[in-house]
């Protein structure tokens, strides 16, 4: 029996896998301590929890457990690392080039950094949405310091080049931060073949706890350095200070657990889904995929409907399903998606178009009946769209004089 | 964000969804939003040439639920009333049936915006005065 609504919106947060769940029980009310305290077998109980965890979560990525700095997520990760870089080497330069389409956590985190005094160049994404690696070349200068680029998009899925870019930061002196929270736990992130020295990611979008997560910084060939942004006591070798969320670290590293063990059966069953369900809309007249779908997430599938709108279509049917949209008519801008206008799609199919994030628990049930619910409701709503009508009668939409308000 | 039931209703069961005739004298067409904003409204009224009666009126639009409901709303508020009537038809008077929050109350100003672009189309053709009507910010 099927059991409505379905949540297909992994991308902004995952469900706690049960087994997380139950690593970390004990450690709220019985084994409570606080794994700085030194002295007794409370904090002792708890620091061996968080060492064991900072091996399963170092080994999911394949660094070393020293090089694995705990934080409250992804975002706190990004102002670290870009902001702890700009800091730490302030005198070697202040150049960071990232790109357009990052996470407002890396983007505001780079604007605030311009009004200290930090360079910043946006590369433009190329309209499947990856990099164009000989603009990467092109920027670098010797005051470079930063490469921020992300490792797969949380809009569309798709994973840029890492290695080629790393190679390209390393090769002029430059260390490559790279916020990894779509791809950590989903695909094989290996920091060393891939030529990391700093990553942020989080437990959350891997069937982890919300509130904690994980900043990867090098220690050997460079060994790199940050800033600590949160003065107090030291802890995280001097990075990050704060109490240790023992719960949420012994979750994130159960999750990081699973996710290495069950990544190749889970994409391998996942990516199936993803693509019937893009195939069969992709069946929809004027459906278009959205970013390069040979590099790309096993689970995302970002589609635009054109001649109808985002939000208007997710009403059709979000009571059952619960997924996001590229359009934002509820914000005061009326602003759509950037990552999709940085594609270089208009404003139109920017508006038009819906995220399915697939994850660990969906079923063939579940993209079955959400198939036949998006056709319906894109059917439906074309009907009683003026666009589509003038497109059926031929009218260049483009050429009439819209007043934009 | 949650709708009303209105909206909801009118989303789901949409009144007067169609096209009328542009080319008829007797046909008034308001097209207006734009497709870049997320929403574009097209709302038509059939005008009685004697009385100056609305007998008809249909619409399509591009948009969000809230934008789909106020023009279905005002399609039904439009039939029936006269053209100089139909005239004073108020956006809050949408938001307040609909119960629209404050975000979604462009729609409702989108609608207003149809009925009396409708309007003033109607009236050209059938050599009316155009109507002019304070630009307003939204």
């Amino acid at each position: 029996m099927l059991k409505l609504p379905i949540y297909l919106d992994h991308n902004a947060t995952t469900p706690m896998d049960p087994r997380v769940l139950e690593a970390m029980l004990p450690y709220f009310v019985e084994n409570f301590g606080n794994a700085a305290s030194r002295n007794h077998s409370f904090g002792w109980q708890a620091e061996e929890a968080v060492d064991y965890a900072r091996e399963q979560i170092a080994q999911l990525i394949g660094a070393d457990p020293k090089e694995i700095i705990i934080t409250s997520g992804a975002t706190e990760g990004d102002n670290l690392g870009i902001k702890g870089v700009f800091e730490m080497y302030a005198t070697k330069g202040n150049h960071i080039i990232t790109c357009t389409t990052e996470h407002k956590a890396v983007l505001d985190t780079c604007k605030h950094l311009e009004k200290l005094g930090a360079e910043v160049t946006y590369l433009e994404v190329q309209p499947d949405g990856l990099i164009d690696l000989k603009q990467l070349e092109a920027a670098m200068k010797p005051t470079t310091i930063l490469v921020a680029i992300m490792y797969a998009n949380n809009e569309i899925g798709v994973i840029q080049p890492v290695k080629e870019i790393s190679a390209i930061a390393k090769k002029h002196g430059a260390l490559f931060f790279t916020d990894a929270v779509q791809a950590v736990g989903k695909i094989p992130v290996d920091v060393n073949a891939d030529g990391i020295d700093i990553m942020a990611f989080t437990a959350h979008k891997m069937y982890g706890p919300k509130g904690v997560g994980a900043l990867y910084v090098r220690r050997k060939n460079p060994r790199v350095k940050v800033t600590a942004q949160i003065d107090g006591g030291g802890h995280e070798r001097g990075m990050r200070s704060g109490t240790l969320n023992v719960p949420g670290i012994v979750g994130f590293g159960k999750a990081a657990e699973v996710a290495r063990l069950d990544m190749a059966a889970d994409t391998e069953r996942i990516s199936k889904l993803r693509d019937k369900l893009e195939n069969a809309l992709k069946q929809i007249d004027e459906s278009y995929v959205n970013g390069n779908p040979a590099h790309r997430l096993p689970h995302v599938s970002n589609i635009s409907f054109k001649y109808v709108e985002g939000e208007g279509l997710m009403m059709g049917f979000n009571k059952d399903i619960a997924l996001s949209s590229g359009s934002a008519c509820t914000s005061a801008s009326l602003e759509p998606s950037y990552v999709l206008k940085a594609l270089g799609l208009g404003d139109d199919l920017a508006h038009s178009s819906l995220r399915f994030g697939l994850g660990r628990h969906t079923t063939e049930e579940q993209i079955d009946f959400t198939i036949k619910a998006v056709t319906d409701t894109v059917l439906k709503l074309r009907e009683m769209s003026p666009l589509w009508e003038m497109f059926k009668e031929g009218v260049d939409i483009d050429a009439i004089q819209w007043a934009h308000h | 964000m949650a709708y009303s039931d209105k909206v909801i209703d009118h989303y789901s069961n949409p009144k007067n969804v169609g096209t009328l005739d542009k080319a008829s004298k007797s046909v008034g067409t308001g097209l207006v939003g734009a497709p870049e904003c997320g929403d574009v409204m097209r709302l038509q009224i059939q005008v009685d040439e004697v009385t100056g009666i609305i007998t008809d009126a249909k619409f399509k639009t591009f948009g969000c639920g809230s934008a789909i409901a106020s023009s279905s709303l005002a399609t039904e508020w439009l039939k029936g009333k006269s053209i100089d009537e139909a005239v004073t038809i108020d956006n809050m008077d949408l938001v307040e049936e609909l119960n629209l929050p404050p975000v979604k109350i462009h729609c409702s100003v989108l609608a207003e915006d149809a009925i009396k672009s409708a309007i003033n189309d109607y009236r050209v053709k059938n050599g009316l005065e155009e109507l002019v009507f304070e630009e307003r910010i939204h």
